[in-house]
């Protein structure tokens, strides 16, 4: 496999030297907290694992071993996130039948912490959405679709700051140009937004005002359209903003064996990453933070 | 609080201001979700009453599938597609033909709407759910010729299998124009009055589809594509269908 590897130029925090007989714990330069994000996209309903005849899945997916995963994860490092970069709804008789309760109320057991909205995530309509919100224990953002004159107003925030011993983490969601693509008397009257614009505004407020740690875009624009090179998409986006460190996509099921590692607009790294869909794969990537001392800005050691 | 002190305290109030936790180390994989993990029985108990309630309506056998159909075998008509559009058109047709003492010309539905393949052996309810999850209905839109016409150069240039039903013959030459269109042998007349069923999203202009706005009328049969599927399976023993000459290219 080829390895990307960014060593970071810092030195150790010998500045508090100077500081005299004082010490402080938090100014230890040993310190590492190491924050793991879990993720899924387009999950579009895959509760029970594909049967052992199917053409292409046999016996992959299943939430129940997927809960099993997070809980095994979560016990080893407690600062885990686990989010969904939407779809959550469509694809099995378990949407037909109960319209999206059983995939929230399954979400709220394996203690989801955020999702962002996809285009079937409208598949009942707005309202059929906002149905479901009281099934659902986590929260959903999106930056870029405007629910004010919907229902949905106040259920979505543009973004959310979640802290995981003591590092802040900022996640904003971006959703997918409804025009076209799904029917306007589903999503009636959201507004769509420009992503990158709202990427730019979201990675500004995250970082420069709410100094967050990290900063994530959960997002449903898809990964890349190659017929379509004018299209955004996450590699785009990417490439046009900064201050992002990681974009967990969605929308065009694509199954990346590892994250992708982009410049951004300033030539510093992101990841992008989407784990394809139905809930066959897990998405794990660890943040390994030096806290409480001054250390160069310039570039981590990336391991994928 | 000597001056020492309280300088002591404004560097180390400094030095906290300016520190930040930085990144030092990444690391990204996937793992896969697969039969060596053992379900978590908590959310196995708490699945179970709703799958025993689906799986009670979706396992009966309703059909059967001589063969496998899928959506990527055939260039600009498939089985699968025709399949479809067909059932669409009879099972259709007879709700049109009570409430509006017409019938349907033909019928137009989209490639990308049909999610599944259809595998050889028995056909259950399930089979129509995976096929059509989608809950969009068939509606029958009142359109003139000029308009079917441009629907003809969408499908033209899509060069996509997008499925139509038997009534409509529609030929490419070798550099994707038009050679001929009809319907039931008819070429398409401009200025006649054309009842096109389709569903609701794509109505509503879904995969691009403009030519249904403006129209001469609509009717809403409030029939889901999935139940039509359902309906014609139950009364075909056999599904058998064909890649047919319904939508063609020429090759010279």
């Amino acid at each position: 496999m080829k390895r990307r590897q960014f060593i970071q130029k810092s030195t150790a925090a010998t500045v508090l030297a100077g500081v005299g007989g004082l010490s402080l714990q938090s100014f230890d330069s040993s310190k590492i907290t190491k924050i793991t994000i879990l993720h899924t996209n387009d999950v579009h309903s895959h509760i029970d694992p594909f049967g052992p005849d199917d053409g292409r899945n046999a016996n992959k997916g299943g939430v129940a071993r997927r809960a099993t995963l997070v809980e095994s994860i979560r016990q080893e490092n407690p600062n885990t996130l686990l989010l969904d970069a939407g779809d959550i709804f469509q694809g099995t008789p378990y949407f037909n039948y109960y319209g999206g309760e059983l995939e929230f109320k399954l979400m709220s057991m394996l203690k989801y912490d955020l999702a962002t909205i996809g285009n079937h995530d409208f598949d009942n309509g707005i309202d059929g959405l906002y149905a479901q919100i009281p099934h659902a224990d986590f929260e959903f953002v999106s930056a870029n679709y405007d629910f004010s004159n919907t229902v949905m107003d106040t259920h979505v925030k543009p973004y959310k700051i979640l802290i995981k011993d003591g590092i802040k983490i900022g996640v904003f969601g971006l959703g997918i140009k409804l025009e076209g693509l799904v029917d306007k008397k589903m999503y009636k009257e959201t507004v769509y937004h420009d992503p990158i614009e709202k990427a730019q505004d979201m990675s500004r407020i995250l970082k420069e005002e709410e100094k967050c740690d990290l900063v994530i875009c959960l997002s449903h624009i898809g990964y890349n359209y190659k017929n379509k090179p004018n299209k955004v998409s996450d590699l785009k986006l990417a490439r046009a903003t900064k201050d992002i460190d990681l974009i967990i996509g969605g929308h065009t099921h694509t199954f990346l064996p590892k994250p992708t590692i982009e410049k951004n607009s300033v030539g510093k790294n992101v990841l992008v990453n989407q784990v394809g869909c139905y809930g066959l794969y897990l998405g794990k990537v660890d943040f390994y933070f030096n806290s409480g001392k001054n250390i160069k800005a310039d570039g981590a050691s990336i391991v994928v | 609080m000597t001056i020492k002190h309280t300088l002591k305290l404004c560097f180390l109030l400094l030095l906290f201001t300016c520190s930040s936790s930085q990144v030092s180390k990444i690391e990204g994989k996937r793992i896969n979700i697969d039969e060596t993990l053992e379900p978590n029985k908590e959310v196995e108990d708490f699945i179970k009453p709703y799958r025993e309630h689906v799986n009670a309506d979706m396992d009966n056998i309703i059909s059967y599938a001589l063969d496998t159909y899928s959506k990527s075998d055939g260039e600009l008509n498939t089985a699968i597609g025709n399949l479809m559009a067909d059932a669409v058109y009879d099972e259709g047709n007879e709700v049109f033909l009570k409430k509006t003492s017409e019938h349907i010309d033909f019928v137009l539905l989209n490639h990308g709407g049909i999610r599944a393949i259809i595998s050889q052996g028995n056909i259950t309810t399930r089979t129509a759910y995976e096929v059509m999850p989608f809950e969009n209905s068939v509606v029958v839109v009142a359109m003139k010729g000029n308009k079917v016409n441009e629907m003809m150069d969408y499908l033209a240039k899509a060069k996509r299998a997008h499925p139509i039903s038997k009534q409509l013959q529609l030929t490419l030459t070798v550099d994707d124009k038009i050679k001929s269109a009809t319907v039931l042998g008819e070429p398409i007349d401009p200025k006649k009055t054309y009842y096109v069923a389709t569903n609701d999203y794509l109505y509503n202009g879904g995969d691009g589809m403009t030519f249904f706005q403006p129209n001469e009328g609509l009717t809403i049969l409030d029939y889901k594509i999935r139940n039509v599927l359902i309906d014609n399976f139950k009364k075909t023993d056999t599904l058998n269908p064909k890649i047919d000459n319904r939508f063609i290219k020429l090759k010279f």
